[in-house]
């Protein structure tokens, strides 16, 4: 990767116009097309029991919009139909709110998909944010079904992860890290996945991921005695809340110039919408779930939805790209899954 | 309007509009000194750089360093501890050179 010279590279011209990534794909030659739909990657819920400030999705207990029973019954189809799709990617919101989850987790493990749920960790001890009915089930749900649990958990220390995530959730966040090993998360052998995703406080790029995974495995280990598989280093996509924070503090420039400059062309490679396909609580489809927040469906002549899913149309559609890629591009990249650029 | 403003240290790269030659050596040992991992880590190298950044008193190379120990995975207590040795360094170095003035004590017969 181009390397981060911390003098040296705040050498730059004004960039303010190379804020369109589209020309700046074209300018360096690069033309990323999809390659493959392995993920289907559903977003079924926006409500969630927490408020984070970097949350693209901008979930709340306060949010409502939910995924109906025939547009979850259409993603089974749509993963029953399209053996090549290998992962469903499970995310909200809290996905485990939504009145559905149960039944979406169980009927996609019947069709031998692997399943990952986007598990904030505290809704095991917070329950539903209206209702009141409990989670505490969660840890032993996945294990039985063996789930690929992904959880949040921007540090490994109280202060940053409280800092973004509101007070009281790293502490709550280990006791459900620990009811997961409980299960034989994280431990060898067992083929039960814990991934902890790391994303910056504020307006930095994450650290080399393998390093920090190194430590976050010691600091848990030796502190707390937890136990997980893989950290992934995400980046903050400069939309929504982390947004309009950047713009508060007189930030988004300077951040956007960041981005820009550490412009990675392996990253832009193995940007996640060359191989999932996101879907919307109301079905629509997109080419990543942060496209899904600025409402960039995917069109062929109309607006696409889970009820137009043809998996070699959408294999020959255009990915739709906007000034937020960068966030995708920047260092060692940023995905889902982590860093893209090996 | 102060002395110094964030905004300048984008133009650091003009002290190559003279002399550029001698600006791109300084830039390429720099880079290389800092910007790679070798016996010390990116990190231990950000740390260090943050202590003398405070101990010269440098805003511009503060802000970056503060950024690039985030970015190397270092955290605000690492961070803290790095700028008290820099502070413990400045107060020791002041106290050692009571050795002087005892020994012109003594040259005066005290």
């Amino acid at each position: 990767m181009r390397e981060l010279n911390v003098l040296n590279n705040q050498v730059q011209p004004d960039v303010s116009v190379h804020y369109d990534f589209n020309r700046n794909l074209e300018n360096r030659k690069l033309d990323p097309k999809p390659v493959l739909i392995e993920t289907l990657q559903v977003n079924i819920a926006k409500l969630c029991n927490q408020a984070c400030h970097h949350c693209h999705v901008d979930a709340s207990p306060k949010r409502t919009e939910e995924m109906d029973q025939r547009t979850v019954d259409r993603c089974l189809e749509i993963l029953t139909e399209n053996e090549r799709i290998i992962n469903l990617d499970i995310t909200g919101g809290a996905p485990e709110l939504h009145p559905h989850f149960d039944y979406f987790v169980l009927e996609a493990k019947k069709l031998n998909k692997h399943v990952m749920v986007r598990h904030n960790l505290t809704v095991t001890f917070d329950g539903h944010p209206h209702t009141g009915e409990s989670k505490r089930y969660l840890p032993e749900f996945f294990a039985e079904n063996k789930v690929e649990v992904i959880s949040s958990l921007p540090y490994y220390q109280e202060f940053f992860t409280d800092k973004q995530r509101g007070k009281g959730v790293f502490n709550k966040s280990v006791e459900s890290i620990r009811l997961l090993n409980n299960q034989g998360y994280g431990q060898e052998n067992t083929g039960l996945e814990l991934n902890l995703v790391y994303n910056p406080v504020g307006t930095y790029l994450p650290p080399p991921q393998e390093n920090l995974e190194k430590d976050y495995k010691r600091e848990l280990k030796d502190k707390f005695d937890l136990v997980f598989n893989k950290l992934f280093t995400i980046t903050n996509m400069p939309i929504h809340r982390f947004r309009e924070f950047l713009l508060r503090s007189g930030t988004y420039e300077e951040y956007m110039e960041k981005l820009i400059n550490a412009f990675n062309p392996a990253a832009a490679e193995g940007v996640m919408c060359r191989s999932l396909i996101s879907v919307g609580y109301d079905g629509r489809i997109y080419d990543c779930d942060f496209n899904q927040m600025l409402d960039m469906q995917i069109q062929n002549g109309k607006p696409l939805t889970v009820f137009d899913f043809d998996h070699d149309e959408l294999l020959s559609r255009r990915i739709l790209f906007d000034s937020h890629c960068f966030g995708c591009t920047a260092g060692n990249g940023s995905s889902c899954g982590g860093t893209t650029a090996v | 309007m102060h002395y110094y403003e964030t905004k300048d240290l984008k133009k650091f790269g003009e002290i190559g509009d003279f002399r550029k030659e001698l600006a791109d050596k300084f830039f390429e040992y720099y880079n290389t000194v800092t910007g790679e991992d070798g016996a010390l880590t990116k990190r231990e190298k950000a740390l260090i750089a943050l202590a003398v950044a405070h101990a010269k008193q440098c805003p511009y190379c503060i802000d970056a360093y503060t950024t690039a120990c985030l970015e190397t995975g270092a955290n605000p207590d690492q961070m803290t501890e790095a700028v008290h040795v820099a502070a413990a360094m400045e107060a020791g170095i002041t106290l050692v050179h009571g050795v002087q003035m005892h020994n012109a004590l003594k040259r005066n017969g005290i």
